[in-house]
């Protein structure tokens, strides 16, 4: 076995040093009747490189992969591209095959890392603070709403209509025994602003997501208003960082935490995970000691060198056990590492052009689209993702073309079945897609249609 | 004889440079170089990614166009090669030494995984495509859940859980679900061992539920008497890892499971120490109801400097039905589809972990672990690991102190009596490792034992290599025992940095960087 | 002026009315570099042998329980700041709150100076 390094003569040395007379004595704790005697039955014995990766690439094959069609799905996850050099970096042993830096004398790779990640989250989201990344968006949605309740030590969260159905769910499922009350409005295109009248003066926070599921763009100011005015706090979710290259910050706009899923830079589709959650607060103590997940934080050394160390860890699981902020025991690293690499080659100067090709690219589709008799645009202010009205099934549209070779967008029905939106396609264009996908999208749909 | 006219010296002067300063004016020092944070060398004017001009038109955007820049410098490729390398080379990392940081399972990392993962089929595909489009992915997830249920003796599994913590909290929260289902509201206490990472009873109370620690013996297990004291009828169930976080297998472990189930209780089983026994037991077996499997342990995918993990959850027959969504199944037509919905028909699921599937990228990546290892090398990788550890614990027992008798599991654990008036910490004996080459073990954990390291090799460590780690214990041991401190307080010497200062930096949060002149975090 | 001390390592003294709340040098020792007191509000309940506070260092986080019955007065806001005076002057400069006290007579239930020391002395 190739990963095995021991030989028989290793392995009968070893037993000598050990006093044991067999491998089997070293097991003498299981209890007899759970002791399995040989190697279980049912799965195949070891292969080589060679076999193994046929058997993968066999599996990769029965997937139509985004590159391979003209792609329009988002709702969540975003293709885009990413410069050879970061796939590059994060395969570096140094970085791929190191543990959370626990040892800060010999991880300072990994620390100062996350140190500009912390900062380049924060200054992107507009915010003060931002921590060393989560899961992803939907978990880092549902601490945010725990967080909210901790900070304002009250117990009812309200969820506004535009925010992604998992993010909801993950939400509702990691409250649900906390005694937190979790009112979630109807799935709604396009009013997002009446989440407010829901917010009263035992509310924790209203969790509103911008650009939302539909594409459509969500002014944050009024609803920050009004979640201040009754003592809530705004939590502002964003599904496609890349917005943030254009779009106004949540900071700006008056959040007072943001939870964010950071796929769209760096870190790929890869069928929903790994992704990375970001999640940043404002710059205020009482905000900080309140956040869940890893923080790098500034020091020196014993020479007074400038360095970076794990921070302010009592809020976590291993000190605090049954009271800390979250279980949370890991952040997303390598996908954070791959992100902060390729938001420093893109810069504000890159990440803005970036941002402006999405937003052109998604009007000069949704203008075409528009023309095609049968389809109405639901979403009239949005960012590189938008929402039609067909007036057919969406899901069947979207088989259908898929059968063709053109992935279409995700019926919103995918997302909310049974509640109305059958008839709602979610598209997305980001910098990927070309002047013939677009037609070919545009054609197809209209054959579809008509 | 023509003269030599060039004279370069060819052999070094052994008097020179004997009174020289340590210090060099750039910073560097060799190939060590010195590199300062990307904001402050960056220019917001510079780009690394050449992207074609926009034709300007901005006009969908509502009103809500930022209005002020972000301030975020970028850098040319060049640039960020060199910085990333740079910093690279300040991380240890297992493809450069030994990294013996017991529960963690620090083994090596197939290369094969990480080109399997990045197969634009798996790696380019999105969660919600068509599920006609989508079969291969499908059929990894199929794939990898028949071994994980085949290797644990469990019916169902469910793989959306993130990371070990996740799972636990998928494990807890069916348990809770169950709990429900049978209408008892009563029983919301969870027992946790004093030894149990402080994931568990963090997840426990996540899940509405009280914690109460156990005790443990003098041989390291659970005090099984004062388990039999703490039961009940308000006895949700008991958290247990196992072999424990002590690297003990706990021998009256069927005992404790029949015994929290004549109570009416669950057994959630933390697998995170699953590596010393696949193939060789089966959870199952044991009377487990739940366990997650770090799949970045066990079935080495990366831990990539902190994550991403994933922590599938297997379930025994009574729980599967409360196990959360999505599940794949296969559909009349013999292919594989996604139940992404409560339809009633599949049990009670307690609901959604988060958006989409789970972490697919770490699915192809253990499966074809798996598929290299096959059954006989995963239970032969099972037995390498305990050996290892056991021999470690054979050549090290008499210099420095096994926290319990008799042989180990995959982590040979000692507490700090061996350095007991020498003046040197446990702490102090880690940060001198580093100076050998070496990670340090797992300090202070298990809290149960006083000043703790715990060791675990995993099967990837030859021989030879860990006669060479026992042998810089032992130098080190004995170095303490001599009277050597300042080797020990002093170190790490040889490190990219001396040893850090985490009291301020706690203090005095710096969590950003900010431009000179600019505030930190207000109190 | 009387300074009492109670088993969990807190420290009242009762200057008229008030007691000021603090941690003992013995604790403060224990816990190593103090880097954070959460510390009650103003007007809050202190419940005698109730977690009132919780003080940080870099590796633990202990909580701080109310000696006696009363009513939280006034916190040390300094902590903040400064969170190393519970280290350099935990009986002093490092108090954590002041309070009303409900009733002065369960201050008997309390160590005296001498008492603790002999308590401490058994404990290492």
């Amino acid at each position: 076995m190739r990963y095995l390094p021991l030989t028989a003569d290793d392995r009968a040395e070893m037993l000598k040093t050990i006093g044991a007379g067999s491998i089997d004595e070293l097991f003498a704790d299981v209890p007899e009747q759970a002791r399995l005697s040989d190697a279980i039955a049912g799965l195949p014995n070891h292969q080589g490189e060679m076999a193994v990766q046929r058997h993968m690439e066999a599996l990769a094959g029965r997937n139509l992969a985004a590159g391979c069609a003209p792609f329009f799905c988002g709702a969540g996850a975003y293709r885009h591209h990413v410069p050879a050099s970061v796939d590059h970096l994060i395969q570096r042993s140094e970085f791929l095959t190191a543990y959370t830096p626990y040892q800060p004398e010999i991880s300072q790779g990994t620390l100062q890392t996350l140190f500009e990640f912390q900062t380049q989250v924060a200054a992107l989201t507009g915010m003060g603070v931002a921590n060393a990344s989560m899961y992803d968006g939907s978990t880092a949605c549902a601490e945010a709403a725990l967080m909210a309740c901790r900070v304002t030590r009250r117990a009812r969260v309200v969820l506004a209509p535009g925010l992604h159905p998992h993010y909801a769910a993950a939400t509702q499922t990691l409250l649900q025994h906390q005694g937190v009350e979790v009112v979630q409005a109807d799935p709604a295109i396009g009013a997002d602003g009446e989440a407010s009248a829901l917010v009263d003066d035992q509310t924790a926070c209203v969790i509103v997501q911008n650009p939302n599921l539909f594409g459509g763009l969500v002014d944050l100011r009024p609803l920050a208003e009004d979640a201040h005015a009754k003592g809530a706090l705004l939590v502002a979710i964003v599904t496609e960082v890349v917005s943030l290259g254009l779009v106004e910050s949540p900071g700006a706009m008056g959040a007072d935490i943001v939870a964010a899923e950071g796929q769209s830079l760096g870190v790929g589709l890869n069928f929903g995970g790994p992704h990375v959650g970001l999640f940043a607060t404002r710059e205020d103590m009482k905000f900080v000691r309140q956040m869940p997940g890893r923080l790098a934080g500034e020091t020196v050394d014993a020479d007074g060198e400038r360095g970076y160390v794990l921070t302010l860890s009592t809020r976590e699981q291993h000190i605090r056990r049954d009271k800390a902020t979250s279980n949370i025991c890991t952040n997303s690293g390598l996908c954070a590492l791959a992100w902060t690499i390729h938001m420093s080659l893109l810069g504000e100067k890159g990440l803005e052009r970036l941002a402006r090709l999405n937003h052109e690219r998604a009007c000069d589709l949704a203008e075409r689209l528009e023309t095609i008799s049968g389809v109405e645009l639901l979403t009239p202010s949005f960012f590189n993702e938008f929402s039609l009205k067909l007036n057919k099934p969406a899901a069947d549209i979207v088989s259908k073309l898929a059968a063709d070779g053109i992935l279409a967008g995700v019926p919103a029905s995918r997302l909310l079945p049974g509640k109305g939106f059958d008839d709602v396609l979610i598209i997305a264009a980001t910098e990927t897609n070309t002047d013939e996908d677009c037609e070919r999208l545009a054609e197809s749909l209209e054959g579809a249609l008509s | 004889m023509t003269m030599n006219t060039i004279g370069r010296p060819t052999a070094p002067d052994a008097n020179a440079g004997a009174s020289v300063s340590e210090e060099t004016f750039s910073g560097s020092k060799g190939l060590a170089q010195a590199e300062p944070l990307i904001f402050e060398r960056g220019r917001t004017d510079v780009t690394g990614v050449d992207l074609p001009a926009p034709s300007g038109r901005a006009d969908r955007l509502g009103g809500l166009k930022r209005q002020k820049s972000c301030g975020l410098p970028g850098l040319a490729e060049p640039e960020a090669l060199r910085h990333y390398v740079r910093l690279s080379q300040k991380n240890y990392a297992i493809d450069l030494g030994l990294y013996p940081l017991g529960s963690c399972t620090m083994k090596h990392n197939p290369r094969l995984n990480e080109r399997v993962a990045r197969l634009p089929g798996f790696a380019d595909v999105h969660p919600l495509q068509p599920e006609e489009t989508v079969q291969g992915a499908l059929a990894v997830m199929d794939e990898l859940a028949h071994w994980l249920t085949t290797l644990t003796g469990m019916p169902a599994v469910a793989l959306s859980p993130k990371a070990g913590a996740h799972g636990e909290l998928c494990g807890m929260l069916a348990i809770r679900a169950a709990l429900d289902a049978r209408g008892e509201t009563k029983r919301r206490r969870v027992l946790v061992p004093d030894s149990a990472h402080g994931t568990n009873p963090a997840t426990a109370v996540q899940c509405g539920f009280t914690v109460e620690e156990i005790g443990h013996t003098a041989d390291g297990r659970v005090d099984l008497d004062d388990l039999k004291s703490k039961l009940g009828d308000d006895l949700a169930g008991i958290m247990l890892t196992n072999p424990s976080t002590c690297g003990l297998f706990e021998r009256e472990i069927i005992q404790i499971a029949d015994l929290i189930h004549e109570a009416g209780g669950y057994f959630y089983c933390d697998g995170a120490n699953f590596n010393a026994i696949m193939g060789r037991v089966r959870p199952g077996d044991l009377g487990v109801d739940a366990m997650h499997i770090n799949l970045h342990k066990t079935f080495s995918t990366p831990h990539g400097g902190g994550g991403p993990g994933a922590g599938p959850t297997v379930f025994s027959e009574a729980l599967a039905p409360y196990a959360p969504l999505p599940r794949v199944t296969r559909g009349a037509d013999g292919a594989l589809q996604f139940i992404e919905e409560d339809d009633d028909a599949e049990g009670a699921p307690f609901g959604r972990l988060c958006a989409f599937h789970g972490q697919m990228g770490m699915f192809t990546r253990a499966l074809t672990y798996m598929l290299s290892h096959g059954a006989d090398g995963l239970r032969q990788a099972a037995e390498d690991a305990v050996l290892n550890a056991n021999y470690l614990l054979a050549r090290l027992r008499h210099v420095m102190t096994p926290a319990f008798e008799g042989t180990c599991m995959h982590e040979a654990l000692f507490d700090d009596r061996f350095l007991k008036g020498t003046g040197v910490e446990t702490l102090d004996f880690a940060k001198a490792m580093i100076d050998e080459g070496y990670h340090p073990m797992t300090m202070y954990f298990p809290l149960v034992v006083h000043g703790a390291l715990l060791i675990e090799p995993t099967e990837t460590e030859s021989k030879q290599g860990l006669d060479r780690f026992a042998d810089t214990l032992i130098d080190l041991a004995e170095g303490a025992k001599a009277g050597d401190a300042a080797r020990f307080k002093s170190a790490p010497r040889f490190a990219p940095m001396k040893r850090l200062d985490e009291t301020q930096a706690a203090r005095k949060p710096v969590l950003a960087w900010r431009p000179a002149g600019a505030e930190t975090a207000q109190s | 002026m009387t300074t009492y001390y109670s088993k969990e390592h807190e420290w009242i003294r009762v200057e008229g009315d008030i007691g000021v709340v603090g941690i003992t040098k013995y604790a403060a020792d224990k816990l190593g570099d103090v880097v954070y007191a959460e510390l009650p509000a103003t007007g809050k309940a202190a419940e005698k042998d109730g977690v009132i506070a919780v003080v940080e260092s870099v590796k633990a986080a202990s909580e701080v329980y109310a000696p006696v019955n009363g009513e939280v007065t006034e916190a040390n806001d300094a902590l903040a700041d400064a969170p190393e005076k519970v280290n350099e002057d935990p009986e002093g400069e490092g108090w954590f709150f002041k309070m009303s006290l409900a009733d002065s007579g369960e201050l008997s239930g309390l160590m005296d100076e001498a008492a603790y020391k002999e308590f401490i002395a058994g404990l290492d």
